[in-house]
């Protein structure tokens, strides 16, 4: 899973659950792959993210020194700042480890790079 | 090729897109419509990943596959591999009860999709899908109903105030793939549909 994937997760279907974000991250394997930076890409959907969870995100598997703490202007032409968060949003991943609902404490274990989201029928 | 799974399992209905057919919707999307290059994609229900791993050759910016059962997702994760495709993701999920309330909504501009077309257990399953999708996407929604239902979809879309048009009518040669069915493969007519979000506001 990577912390792209990982900004537009929640676990707010659990029942009593209000905002269910963002989800912790408790890896005990995390892999830097090499991605093909595409900056109009990623430009594109720094707009959408939250960043503060980003941040938070990249704080839990270890890799928080490489990002920005905030966006800065005209990030569409700051390449540098695009490469971070190119870095940070694409090529870390954690491939195992829990992601943890902030509210519940309930765990989501991701095994082999993929979250497990389902719920039980008496957690809905 | 895409691996296909070993054993479906009946009640999710895990048969495959063809390549060929995979191939031709996803040329479609991305030349007559632009959906697929630079964009962020959706597939649901995407079992091994033959839309997903088609929209990642075109050139999507990143995709996210979405299914219920992990040997799918793991068949789909080797495939990926194989490829050496580096920007899609999957999760296991159910697509039914999870998406509408998360963080997803509105955030893909493209969903792909081949959704289960429901069985007398659980009939609708198709609309439960596009309901999702439509509910995660800004843009574009492209998926495979039944043409026996078409006028039910149609009424559905214009209920849900999203624009349709169907691109395509496919042959679906749903091969034996369940003991089951008596004949060697089941011919049915799908059409191949895009629905689209209309919202755009004239000033
Ligand atoms: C008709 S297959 C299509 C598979 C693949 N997208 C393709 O085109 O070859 C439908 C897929 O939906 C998945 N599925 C069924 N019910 C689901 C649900 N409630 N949530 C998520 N995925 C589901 C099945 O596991 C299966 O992989």
């Amino acid at each position: 899973m990577k912390l792209l994937t990982h900004n537009m997760l929640t676990s707010k279907i659990i029942k009593g659950v209000q905002q269910g974000y963002p989800l912790g991250i408790t890896a005990t394997k995390v892999d830097v792959k090499e991605v093909d930076f595409n900056p109009d890409f990623v430009s594109r959907m720094i707009p959408k993210l939250d960043w503060p969870a980003l941040c938070k995100a990249a704080e839990d598997v270890g890799h928080s020194a490489e990002l920005p703490k905030e966006v800065v202007p005209e990030y569409e032409t700051n390449e540098e700042f695009l490469k971070k968060a190119h870095h940070v949003l694409l090529q870390v991943e954690v491939i195992e480890g829990n992601l943890v609902c902030p509210e519940s404490g309930r765990k989501f274990p991701v095994n082999n790079g993929i979250p497990n989201m389902l719920l039980n029928e008496d957690e809905v | 090729m895409s691996t296909p799974l070993k054993i479906p399992k009946v009640l999710l209905e895990q048969y495959a897109t063809t390549t060929h057919i995979a191939a031709c919707m996803l040329h479609t999307i991305q030349t007559r419509y632009g959906d697929i290059e630079g964009k962020l994609v959706a597939d649901l229900g995407c079992g091994c990943g033959v839309l997903g791993v088609g929209a990642a050759m075109l050139g999507c910016g990143y995709l996210i596959g979405f299914d219920i059962d992990e040997d799918a997702l793991e068949i789909f994760k080797g495939n990926l591999k194989d490829f050496e495709i580096d920007n899609v993701d999957l999760i296991q999920t159910d697509v039914n009860s999870s998406l509408s309330e998360s963080n997803f909504k509105k955030s893909f501009d493209t969903v792909i999709m081949n959704p289960p077309f429901g069985t007398k257990h659980n009939p609708g399953m198709d609309m439960l899908f596009l309901r999702s999708a439509l509910d995660i996407s800004s843009n574009a929604v492209y998926s495979l109903h039944k043409t026996s239902t078409r006028e039910h979809i149609k009424k559905k879309a214009s209920d849900w105030g999203v624009e349709l048009e169907v691109v395509a009518e496919l042959r679906f040669d749903l091969p034996n793939t369940y003991k089951f069915h008596k004949k060697q493969s089941v011919d049915i007519e799908v059409d191949f549909i895009r629905f689209s979000h209309t919202a755009k506001k004239r000033r």
